[in-house]
């Protein structure tokens, strides 16, 4: 049955390799680039929407799957806990700083040990925030802590049993995938037209 | 050590970067295994809170350990190090370099839009991550600790954190176009 659940200092040790993994293949994708990363937010290349979806509905199939067969035990797997209010105000103020600074705050790790200048700025930045933060939490208290903190599904939610609502998210993604293919087509083909005057 | 090299076409080349749904194949995979193995997903920002912590506990104990937020990880008996996301993140910070180095992308650089300069970069590069190290410990996680792992486990909070995130990047894009285009 699973998740494993290894002791303290085995799961410790394998997580320095998990990290390792997730590291290597963000680097991989073009994470560490926050020129790649923010053309995201200009349409000119949708490599992060790509990876992003990709990944959830890979690991949320896999998930969906061994659920349903009985090999993962549902109840035992962490869910991060919903406060709705706080967590898309969050969202909102998270964006803005990814479009300003080009990073979010895995991807500017995997930037700062590549050798840019501009990821460990964003490091330092996190550092700042997340202390700013923890300065202002008492006053903000009530807010942050809102919202119940239960675990709650988009599938209930939508009122559909997970497996159709994993079809649903795969079909979802598949529709984002081809807009994104369109747009850069489009938008690829644009630049090129601009850039024929000056060879 | 190989240096890294600017010929756009010499034998030194960076290798290409791996196909964006392979990739994301390839971290799907990553974060299924995380899941299967410990019953949790990856994540960033956790470990973040952590490390700051420590940094500001070197210059104002006391006002770390009194702090609502931070103060749990320096209670009696508490490590600011023990978490699992802690040691997650030593991985992604070896993992990184090693691919890095692998491929020949190591190269000390401010990489940036053609029309600032590399002074107002780190500027707002300082300033993005201040913003975005507010909204992360405010929605309990970020790009890989909600909309990863809570995305592929069905999490309410973190679906509606994922879309708010692209509503806030593309809603400010235009305004900060200068930054990028």
């Amino acid at each position: 049955m699973m998740p494993i659940h290894p002791s303290t200092w085995v799961a410790y040790t394998l997580a320095i390799l998990s990290g390792f993994a997730f590291g290597f293949v963000l680097e991989r994708a073009g994470f560490g680039s926050s020129k790649k990363l923010a053309a995201q937010f200009y349409l000119k290349d949708m490599t992060v929407l790509k990876v992003m979806f990709t990944a959830i509905v890979t690991a949320m199939l896999g998930l969906t799957v061994l659920r349903a067969v009985g090999v993962l035990n549902w109840n035992d797997l962490y869910v991060n806990p919903t406060n709705l209010g706080p967590q898309a105000i969050g969202g909102l103020i998270f964006g803005v700083g990814f479009v300003v600074g080009g990073y979010c705050p895995g991807t500017c790790v995997v930037a700062a040990t590549t050798g840019k200048l501009d990821g460990m700025a964003f490091l330092v930045g996190i550092a700042g925030g997340i202390l700013a933060y923890s300065g202002v939490y008492p006053a903000i208290k009530g807010f942050a802590t809102s919202g119940g903190g239960e675990r709650r599904f988009l599938y209930d939610w939508l009122h559909l049993p997970y497996g159709v609502a994993a079809v649903a998210v795969t079909v979802m993604a598949l529709g984002m995938f081809a807009g994104a293919e369109y747009l850069e087509r489009k938008l690829g083909a644009k630049d090129k037209a601009q850039e024929l005057p000056t060879p | 050590m190989r240096e890294s090299t600017n010929q756009p076409d010499g034998a030194n080349a960076e290798k290409p970067l791996w196909d964006p749904y392979l990739a994301g194949i390839a971290l799907g995979l990553v974060l299924l295994g995380t899941f299967l193995v410990f019953g949790r997903g990856l994540g960033a920002s956790g470990a973040m809170a952590r490390i700051s912590a420590l940094a500001a506990h070197f210059v104002a104990p006391g006002w770390v350990e009194a702090n609502q937020h931070l103060g749990g990880y320096f209670a009696p008996g508490a490590h600011w190090w023990d978490d699992w996301l802690v040691f997650e993140v030593v991985g992604v910070v070896l993992g990184g370099l090693f691919a890095a180095l692998t491929a020949g992308r190591f190269k000390l650089q401010i990489e940036g839009g053609p029309r600032i300069t590399p002074k107002v970069r780190i500027l707002f590069a300082v300033l993005g991550g201040v913003i975005a190290g507010f909204g992360a410990r405010l929605a309990m996680g970020c790009t890989s600790g909600q909309a990863l792992t809570g995305g592929a486990t069905f999490a309410l909070g973190s679906w509606a954190f994922m879309m708010c995130v692209f509503a806030g990047a593309y809603g400010l894009a235009y305004f900060v176009r200068r930054l990028w285009t």
